[in-house]
């Protein structure tokens, strides 16, 4: 990272900024500004196809909803396109429609946003963009919208909170993080969303989508200067972040293992096993994360899957992740299998883990790993698309804007010792969450 | 995607965009037939160092026959257990080794097989493709896993999924002689008496060269890649196909009607209409307004079924349709829709139904047309953005037996369809002799079954 993008992030107003931002990136070359509000830019320039990606991020996922409010957050930025400045709802979308142009939420834990996709023909993109800055900018959340959309989400948890996964997935986020708002999902509860007014979008929208807490990431067919007005265009009118945002609270890690059955009717039965994870700038995210290949991110390379599927036939998927967050995401190994295999598919889990951990990848393993990641590295970045969402990661955790050149020699770097050094102190097999939905029955 | 997948072709989610078919540029396509007849295809598009490959069979579950469905699926999950050269789930190390990404899908039409590698490492993807088009061991022991492991990729897709039951219901409701009828991933019991013999069965059939495209896209030498494909798949010899029947479904004689009760908490209703597909790129027109007709329905947020049913009336949760003209056999067109609180599907049903009046009477706007047109224009842009679905789209069409190079002729004929058109296809097909509706009677969870979410003891409580 160079002295003048350091300078930028700390804060500089956007004009001092653009004269020292030049980069010389040999995979990707990423170019990074700050708005005159404040908003951070990130921007590759490609003109191969005459079309432009945008995404504006902001931190408003799921972790910024409160306990009484949850499922905020997700119907706010729903229902910014519900009505913006002069447009009503169809407006939006009949005119997004009459230029081909797709405008969509983007929501996790830790984010949330819209993308927009157009031609980057002047009419168009024109057009989409205005678009875009009213949503971002002036939306009115109508109250019959508001009434509407609260009555779908509603009727979609009721539909939801019988499918055992997703009973399987509330369940574990509530062991692995208890009160911390990790533990939330973004949908909200059904009581929650049914207590919430349109005021509450309205407060948890001037809260949360300020200027100097927007990320915008542009890939396409434009130059610099016009990025530089469309980053301005749809960040200008945002408003300024009055104080910040309170930091997230510390993820506490479990002290002890928890194991959990829920009855349920379906023929398969959902098993997930896990602990708090790591985050995005975690000094062992390299190591657990290729480590993680070994285990159960490889597919059939993998081992979970060969023990748990290829050996047994236990199961058509089995593999593990890690979700790395603004804070320790969740590390979860997850199952489905017929009930009747559930318990021995659970206890295989275990025991690979287990033993992974106490003794790490066999040194083939890991050289094939790095084989995999490495090698397979510009599948990462062969799209638009893919690159706009490196852009948005890059941007919103702060990473290096080296971070996509230095990503395979990152990987290279891990030796066997610190991928068994890293797992034996970071994941807990005696410590882990178990959920089994549907397992209650063979019991 | 790490496993081997299965596009149940879910008509009721398929969106607009997907469905342009006309989504590749054919400018830079390259074609030629090795000897033994197997056709390779390469698309250029050097944004990046990679390329896909992709061997299409043209044989998916509508080439089975009554007693062994699924088997087409089944030994697309065999084709990754070995052979002499590359044992059991060696094929998946090595691409893995390479830095790819691999896997395999089954549909009604077809069989596929694709790796993503930088384009260094094509002729291995080639070279191990070749070796299972014809080296495959068919060991019992790895069949017994194997349909172990379909049987739980079925109760995962279809068995503990209300929609996925109703739509598999359906199919078997709407068709009755046509293979299409069968799902296929198989019927339980079909899977469940499977044999090795099936499965080698079925291979010996289709997976010849002659039964082959290969298709790769990516930042590759069109020259380069016709010489390696000689030089891995050249020495196979070609084999006499089984004769394909043509199966036309006898007409229908009446709108039908089905209920499914499956595990769910809210209704659903799907109304499913015998349509014309694609044969004539040139000469067809009601596909392409068939085509329109979807987009003005359900082509956008402010499309018809969204904006009356959804937003105006609030009599649904959702509506939605779908229409897919490029298949082997034949086309449907699909509306759906889940009740708002306090509807019926009764409801909904009537809602569709006026909404098809209202077409059918009034015609279509001028602006509702412009707006489909320009989805149709601007996805085809998109589109390039993925030299993975550049190589789907390809395989697809080849695989269905429509020119490749007929893309921008497909989207050209997209652009001249006409308000009349759209109206006359919408009174011809949608009507009741072409209808089978299939609703969803959810049975949810009973009080005492309820899941509580209160921990059962041991271990740390909520924190």
């Amino acid at each position: 990272m160079t002295s003048a993008r350091i300078a930028c992030l700390k804060g500089l107003l956007g004009a001092a900024c653009l004269a020292a931002t030049a980069t010389a990136n040999a995979t990707l070359p990423i170019q990074h500004w700050q708005t005159s509000t404040g908003a951070r830019v990130l921007f590759v320039e490609t003109h191969d196809l005459p079309m432009l990606d945008v995404a504006v991020d902001f931190p408003a996922g799921a972790s910024r909803d409160t306990p009484e409010k949850a499922g905020a957050a997700a119907l706010t930025l729903g229902l910014m396109r519900g009505g913006a400045a002069a447009f009503g709802e169809d407006e939006i979308s009949q005119r997004l429609a009459g230029i081909g142009a797709e405008m969509s939420g983007r929501f996790d834990m830790d984010r949330a946003g819209y993308g927009l996709r157009t031609l980057s023909s002047a009419r168009e993109s024109s057009e989409a963009l205005t678009l875009l800055a009213a949503v971002l900018q002036k939306p009115t959340f109508p109250q019959n919208v508001f009434d509407r959309e609260q009555q779908r989400v509603l009727a979609d948890l009721r539909e939801a909170e019988s499918r055992p996964e997703v009973i399987a997935d509330r369940q574990f986020r509530r062991l692995l993080y208890g009160g911390h708002p990790y533990s939330r999902r973004g949908s909200g509860d059904i009581e929650t969303v049914a207590a919430l007014q349109r005021d509450d979008i309205v407060d948890f929208y001037r809260r949360h989508f300020t200027a100097g807490d927007a990320v915008v990431s542009i890939i396409g067919d434009l130059t610099r200067s016009e990025a530089a007005a469309v980053a301005e265009q749809l960040t200008a009118g945002l408003a300024r972040r009055v104080q910040p945002l309170p930091p997230l609270p510390a993820v506490t890690q479990l002290e002890s293992g928890h194991l959990s059955r829920i009855a349920h009717p379906a023929t398969q039965a959902h098993i997930l096993i896990g602990q708090p994870g790591i985050k995005r700038l975690d000094p062992d995210y390299f190591a657990l994360f290729l480590g993680n290949y070994v285990l159960g991110g490889g597919g059939f390379a993998s081992r979970l899957n060969e023990e748990i599927r290829q050996k047994r036939g236990y199961a058509y998927s089995a593999y593990s992740y890690f979700n790395p967050l603004a804070l320790e995401g969740p590390f979860q190994i997850a199952v489905q299998t017929k009930k009747d295999t559930a318990q021995d598919a659970l206890k295989v889990a275990q025991d690979t883990l287990a033993s992974f951990v106490a003794e790490g990848p066999t040194p083939q393993e890991l050289d094939a790993a790095k084989q995999n990641i490495v090698g397979g590295f510009p599948l990462r970045i062969d799209s638009n698309r893919k690159i706009l969402e490196y852009l948005s990661i890059i941007g919103f955790y702060r990473l290096p804007l080296t971070y996509l050149d230095d990503f395979p020699a990152q990987i290279e770097r891990v030796t066997l010792d610190q991928v068994k050094e890293a797992w034996a102190r970071r994941i807990h097999p005696d410590r882990m969450v178990t959920v089994v939905v549907a397992g209650a029955d063979t019991h | 995607m790490l496993t081997p997948s299965l596009p149940v072709r879910s008509a009721l989610a398929v969106v607009l965009l997907i469905c342009a078919s006309a989504a590749v540029s054919a400018a830079t396509v390259a074609q030629r037939t090795l000897a033994n007849g197997m056709t390779i295809i390469v698309k250029e598009d050097h944004r990046s160092p990679v390329a896909v490959s992709m061997v299409w069979y043209r044989a998916g579950s509508m080439d089975e026959v009554s007693g062994t469905t699924g088997v087409a699926h089944m030994l697309e999950h065999m084709m990754f257990k070995g052979t002499a050269k590359m044992p059991a789930g060696e094929f998946s190390r090595a691409i893995a080794r390479a830095g790819g990404r691999e896997n395999a899908f089954t549909s009604r039409d077809y069989t596929a097989y694709y790796q993503q590698l930088h384009k260094a490492k094509l002729p291995l993807a080639l070279e191990l493709e070749a070796d299972r088009m014809v080296n495959l061991t068919f060991a019992e022991e790895e069949f017994a896993k194997e349909s172990k492991v379909v049987m739980e990729e079925r109760r995962s897709r279809t068995d503990d999924d209300a929609h996925s039951q109703l739509y598999e219901q359906l199919m078997a409701t709407i068709y009755i002689a046509n293979p299409y009828r069968s799902p296929i991933i198989g019927w339980m019991n079909d899977l469940q008496n499977m044999q090795l013999a099936d499965a080698r069965g079925w291979y010996e059939k289709w997976y010849a060269p002659n039964n082959a495209t290969l298709v790769v896209a990516g930042d590759v030498e069109p020259d380069e890649v016709f010489r390696l494909a000689d030089k891995y798949f050249g020495e196979i010899p070609a084999r006499v196909l089984p004769l394909r029947k043509i199966q036309t479904e006898p007409g229908q004689l009446g709108i039908k009607r089905i209920t499914v009760k499956a595990q769910a908490e809210l209704p659903y209703l799907v109304m499913a209409y015998h349509a014309p597909v694609l044969r004539d790129v040139e000469n067809d027109r009601e596909p392409y307004a068939l085509f329109v007709l979807n987009g003005i329905l359900d082509g956008s947020d402010a499309s018809r079924l969204n904006r009356e049913l959804v937003r105006k009336s609030r009599v649904a949760n959702s509506a939605s349709s779908s229409y897919d003209l490029i298949n082997r056999g034949p086309a449907l067109f699909f509306l759906d829709g889940v009740p708002a609180e306090g509807k019926t599907v009764a409801n909904v049903e009537a809602a569709l139904r006026e909404q098809i009046r209202v077409l059918v009477e009034q015609g279509v706007s001028d602006d509702e047309l412009r707006r489909v047109k320009a989805q149709v224009t601007a996805s085809q842009v998109y589109a390039r953005d993925s030299v993975y679905y550049q190589a789907m789209r390809i395989g697809m069409l080849q695989t269905v037996g429509l020119p490749i190079d007929s893309s921008d002729l497909q989207v050209k004929k997209l652009q001249e369809v006409t308000a009349d058109e759209v109206r006359e296809v919408a009174r011809k097909y949608l009507v009741d002799g072409n209808l089978t509706v299939a609703v969803l009677d959810p049975q949810p969870l009973d009080g005492s079954k309820r899941p509580r979410l209160t921990p059962a003891g041991g271990g740390h409580d909520q924190r």
